[in-house]
């Protein structure tokens, strides 16, 4: 990682019931404690069918890291909105079948020590 | 209580305690401000972007006010997300979904790469395109079961789905092929009996294995067109996807 603190992403996958709901909500109870700047996106698939620009936006922010659902799925969502998230120092934990503490201590880790159960995929 | 609105369907609340909101409320606003269509971001300047923290917040009231001040999202209201998502690390650009999909939903670029282009014709619930792709690439992230929910591939994973392609393969050269033959039978029967409800049983007999192997929700096969029209489709997917994937000619010495 780099000298920048990542950017923090979540992702509420709004439209479907994949991402348990008490998950979801502990992610976002854990960030508002901790007082941290992120930002937080209804759902990152209906962004990517719209080819949104801010996944570009996003992606082009240097270090980012993620919750959200699979790696490879939030790799390609962004890839098929034109946006390339940078291989090196985007993380990306995975809501559908990590628990809620792990992802938010990863997503509050600064020191880019802490390890997705999914490395990001190739 | 204002919040800032530094564009379309975006909110700026405060990180931190400023404002009198708890972190609780914070949480619970933002949760339900997600839930209609609005993107949210918390920044510890919210103050200096417009959030006056004057009164107290109940969370649900605040988010009725400010989703009332946006015009959701089209397709937050109107449309759940469900659409391919192609992983080119595995796409080997073979053009089967392109040739499988009746509903238009791939394309093919300018470079001749297959590419998902019309999203919002994809079926809901349906990720039969990903049963037909020999190299698993194609995802559907809010799928239950991996791999098609995006977890990593298995060489497993590859060995069933080839496995599927092949059985569609040995039922009759493809599976608009099978529908079609077994659509033909079902006609055949229909027109010699005259029997309403056994040729319609006869139909859905006919579509049951095919729902069963490439979990294709009824809906979508209810709403499939006429077997003419499918055939007419598969055939300008098929010619389609061979103009993609034919060598360019030799030029003329």
């Amino acid at each position: 990682m780099s000298g920048q603190p990542p950017r923090i992403l979540y992702c509420h996958c709004a439209f479907a019931k994949v991402v348990p709901g008490d998950v979801k909500s502990a992610v976002l109870d854990g960030l508002t404690e901790a007082g941290v700047e992120f930002d937080a996106v209804p759902d990152l698939c209906e962004m990517s069918a719209r080819s949104d620009p801010r996944l570009r936006e996003l992606a082009a922010s240097g270090p980012l890291t993620i919750a959200a659902c699979y790696p490879r799925a939030v790799k390609w969502l962004f890839a098929s909105a034109g946006a390339s998230l940078p291989e090196s120092s985007a993380r990306i934990w995975n809501m559908r079948v990590e628990p809620a503490e792990s992802v938010v201590r990863g997503l509050l880790d600064r020191s880019g020590d802490a390890t997705p159960m999914e490395a990001h995929a190739e | 209580m204002s919040i800032a609105v530094p564009r379309r369907s975006h909110v700026v609340l405060p990180a931190d305690g400023t404002g009198g909101m708890s972190a609780a409320d914070r949480s619970t606003l933002t949760r339900l401000l997600l839930e209609r269509g609005l993107e949210v971001s918390l920044r510890r300047d919210a103050e200096r972007t417009g959030h006056d923290t004057g009164e107290p917040l109940d969370p649900a009231s605040a988010a009725d006010r400010i989703a009332q001040r946006f015009e959701p999202p089209v397709s937050a209201a109107a449309w759940k997300p469900w659409f391919p998502v192609i992983d080119y690390s595995r796409c080997t650009n073979c053009m089967q979904c392109l040739s499988f999909c009746l509903f238009d939903v791939y394309g093919v670029s300018a470079d001749q790469k297959i590419q998902v282009q019309n999203q919002s014709n994809c079926k809901t619930e349906c990720p039969a395109c990903s049963r037909v792709c020999p190299e698993v690439a194609i995802m559907f992230p809010k799928y239950r079961h991996g791999p098609i929910n995006g977890e990593d591939v298995k060489a497993d994973d590859v060995r069933r789905e080839a496995m599927k392609v092949d059985i569609s393969a040995l039922l009759g050269g493809d599976i608009y092929s099978m529908l079609r033959d077994r659509s033909v039978k079902a006609k055949s029967r229909f027109s010699k009996e005259r029997d309403d409800e056994r040729a319609l049983k006869e139909r859905q007999n006919c579509l049951v294995a095919l729902q069963r192997d490439l979990d294709i929700p009824a809906e979508v096969l209810a709403a499939l067109p006429t077997p003419d029209e499918i055939l007419a489709k598969a055939e300008a997917a098929r010619q389609r996807a061979q103009a993609a994937i034919q060598p360019p000619a030799e030029p003329k010495s």
